[in-house]
């Protein structure tokens, strides 16, 4: 009985290091992103080039926030995940079909 | 205890029990009275538009009054009766059927009717202030935003505020299905009504945003002097329609589904067999709630999108024939082979599945793009989609209060009487409706108040009026058949129909915490399983124990209210500025009652285990 706790703070222990680690590594490269962001911004780029890496550098700390944040990779988060890729889907479609059918 | 209150209990009381109350099955004698007083309101505005139809060049009413009264028996039907009864046999229904005690959020649940209510008093305030709306009930710019008056500010006001009441309710039971199902209670060994409720209540999350932001577009227009849908401003009356379909069509759906999930209980239930095709059943259920947001421009075929978008918006929507043809085909096989009994709610079931492939074929038809330029805003459509949300709905609510009524009230709706309503309404439907098919594609255009002598159009609208009269009769039978059943009718057990779910393994009607013990789930039709194992209830899932109740609140009610006043000021300040303080005095309200909910801690009460151990030595 006591090696099984022992084993299971062990695993728990390990488990939220590696967790930590991970958080880490996230923050520091969501503050990398946003600063090759501002880097572009400052540096004149063309903005043909520098809109669409903004738009990729926001969508993946958007990811890193919700998964490595706000633990939507942990079990449990099934539904929420379920529910956010659909309300994006549907935003995703109106924002496309009405740029595309009315702003000719 | 709840029994000595209730005879101890005044007229005052039974009113300021129900303002306040949270308890998910008074919400829903809530919804279904008003629900109710408000279909009674539309079907109204029906006859009258049926009377000033039953004969050419008719001079019953006057155009302007033809046009409020077409917009607000729309707006009506779909907003203020069909929303709220379906809303009403949710509430009754699924904490039940999920083995929970209320739902997620007992006090967003009261919020909602509350908005729902003022929301649809403020659209019916136009008729007796100078004017209701009279845009249709689609309102398109620039008709909505041009109309003279405040008719259409009711419109806009009194939609945002019943609006926000839906999404509360719509948020509730996605919350509710997802977090309280009782133990053992899988996704997969969900009744299908519970399974539609929450595929409702998914498209109202993402459907009513949609019209949040096209309402508050329109109502800039019209009192804030913006122009959104002004093309002399540079803005585009197209934009209006695209929002109003984008949360428009998910909407049609948000109503069909749960009645789908009634005729599936119900045929289930009457023909003592487990549902054909459960699985199949729940993947046509996600896959029209999917499919419904892409097919919104079916509705704007001739505004002028262009032929390949009307193309892919023609095929997206003919796709939608798929998974209704999987469900009308389980239907059948459900019967198939079952020991059927017949009562008033199997008749509305079964009338439904003839009524309803004839709206659905019509609806293919209307699909073809190029048809539809033929089609378009003739009888033709008028006959689709009131065989649709008749056929369908409507039909799915009386089979609902039918099959629902003693859970919820304790007695069975008078046989005879239910039977008498059932086919008054039935035949007075498709003679009311099966006809303007024809009217339209002889060139009927919708929405004019009158129409020629001399062009074969006589016959075919005033035996659609004769029809409308027997529904109106069915319908009034039925509210007698109401009154006669609370008090004439016996009491009932808590499972007159045998029944499979377990909303019929407690008392009818329940007591206030629904279940004793939580049930334990242990497959598909939890309560038909133990019935098959010789018990008489379902299997506890934990020991009798203390049960945590919310305590009942009157903010939402005043909360409501605050929206209400600040409604006409919104819609007043446009002639006199001084109405801004009826917007100050209103949000303060609302504001305030915010503020005292966020900052006084309300922990709910609990009923003892002893309590408990009493009742059920009575019992």
């Amino acid at each position: 009985m006591a090696e099984n706790t022992n084993i299971h703070e062990n695993y728990k222990r390990k488990k939220n290091k590696e967790e930590m680690k991970q958080q880490v590594i996230t923050f520091a490269l969501m503050i990398v992103f946003t600063l090759i962001a501002f880097g572009m911004v400052m540096a004149d780029l063309s903005k043909l080039f520098v809109i669409p890496v903004l738009l990729v550098l926001a969508a993946v700390q958007v990811g890193f926030q919700l998964y490595y944040f706000m633990h939507m990779s942990h079990k449990g988060h099934e539904m929420p995940a379920l529910m956010i890729y659909s309300g994006a889907f549907v935003a995703f479609m109106t924002v496309l079909t009405l740029s595309v059918l009315i702003w000719w | 205890m709840s029994t000595a209150v209730a005879q101890k209990k005044g007229f005052g009381a039974f009113i300021w029990d129900y303002l306040t109350t949270v308890d998910h099955k008074k919400i829903a004698h809530l919804y279904l009275v008003a629900g109710g007083l408000f279909f009674l309101v539309g079907g109204l505005e029906a006859l009258l538009i049926r009377i000033q139809l039953i004969k050419p060049d008719n001079d019953f009413v006057s155009a302007g009054f033809y046009n409020e009264l077409l917009t607000m028996h729309g707006t009506t039907m779909i907003f203020l009766a069909a929303m709220p009864l379906i809303f009403a046999i949710m509430n009754a229904v699924v904490p039940l059927q999920i083995g929970a005690r209320d739902v997620a959020f007992p006090f967003l649940n009261s919020l909602g009717f509350w908005l729902f209510l003022f929301g649809g008093l403020i659209l019916n305030c136009g008729w007796f202030l100078g004017g209701a709306p009279d845009a249709g009930w689609t309102a398109y710019a620039p008709l909505s935003t041009v109309s003279p008056g405040h008719g259409v500010d009711f419109y806009v006001l009194g939609l945002q505020i019943s609006g926000a009441g839906t999404l509360i309710g719509g948020i509730n039971f996605l919350v509710t299905i997802i977090n309280m199902r009782a133990p053992g209670m899988t996704y997969m060994r969900m009744p299908l009504f519970t399974w539609t409720a929450l595929v409702t209540s998914t498209l109202i999350l993402f459907a009513f945003p949609a019209l949040t932001v096209g309402l508050f577009l329109l109502m800039f227009d019209r009192l804030f002097g913006s122009g959104f849908f002004n093309a002399s401003m540079g803005g585009n009356s197209v934009i209006w329609e695209h929002l109003f379909w984008i949360f428009g069509h998910p909407e049609v759906y948000i109503l069909i589904l749960p009645a789908f999930g009634v005729f599936s209980d119900v045929l289930s239930t009457f023909s003592k067999k487990r549902l054909f095709g459960y699985t199949a059943m729940v993947f046509a259920t996600t896959l029209i709630g999917f499919l419904g947001f892409m097919v919104w421009a079916h509705h704007m075929f001739a505004t002028g999108l262009g032929p390949a978008a009307n193309s892919i918006f023609a095929i997206a929507t003919m796709a939608i024939a798929v998974p209704t043809g999987i469900k009308i085909f389980n239907w059948l096989f459900t019967l198939w082979g079952g020991t059927i009994t017949i009562n008033s709610a199997m008749l509305w079931a079964l009338g439904f599945i003839p009524s309803f492939t004839i709206g659905g074929t019509t609806g293919v038809m209307l699909a073809a793009a190029a048809a539809d330029y033929q089609y378009h805003d003739t009888y033709f459509v008028v006959a689709h989609f009131h065989y649709v949300i008749v056929g369908g709905v409507v039909f799915g609510l009386f089979a609902a209060m039918h099959y629902w009524w003693p859970k919820m009230f304790g007695k069975v709706l008078n046989e005879t009487l239910g039977q008498i309503t059932f086919w008054t309404f039935f035949t007075g439907f498709h003679l009311t409706f099966f006809i303007q098919h024809f009217l339209g594609l002889m060139g009927m255009p919708r929405r004019y108040w009158t129409f020629l002598p001399g062009q074969h159009l006589e016959t075919g609208n005033l035996v659609s009026s004769i029809g409308a009269f027997l529904m109106a009769i069915g319908a009034i039978v039925f509210v007698i058949n109401v009154i006669y059943t609370s008090v004439k009718a016996p009491k009932v057990s808590g499972d007159p129909w045998d029944g499979r779910t377990l909303e019929w393994s407690i008392p009818s009607p329940p007591p206030h915490y629904n279940f004793k013990q939580t049930p334990l789930v242990r497959g598909l039709d939890p309560l038909w399983i133990e019935k098959m194992e010789g018990r008489k209830g379902i299997t506890p899932a934990e020991p009798l124990d203390d049960i945590h109740m919310p305590n009942p609140s009157i903010l939402p009610f005043i909360m409501s209210l605050g929206l209400f006043i600040a409604g006409f000021g919104f819609i007043y300040q446009v002639d006199n500025l001084s109405y801004l303080w009826l917007v100050i005095l209103g949000m303060g309200i609302t504001l305030g009652c915010m503020l005292t909910r966020s900052v006084k801690d309300d922990l709910g009460h609990h009923i003892h285990k002893e309590d408990l151990e009493k009742e059920g030595a009575e019992q």
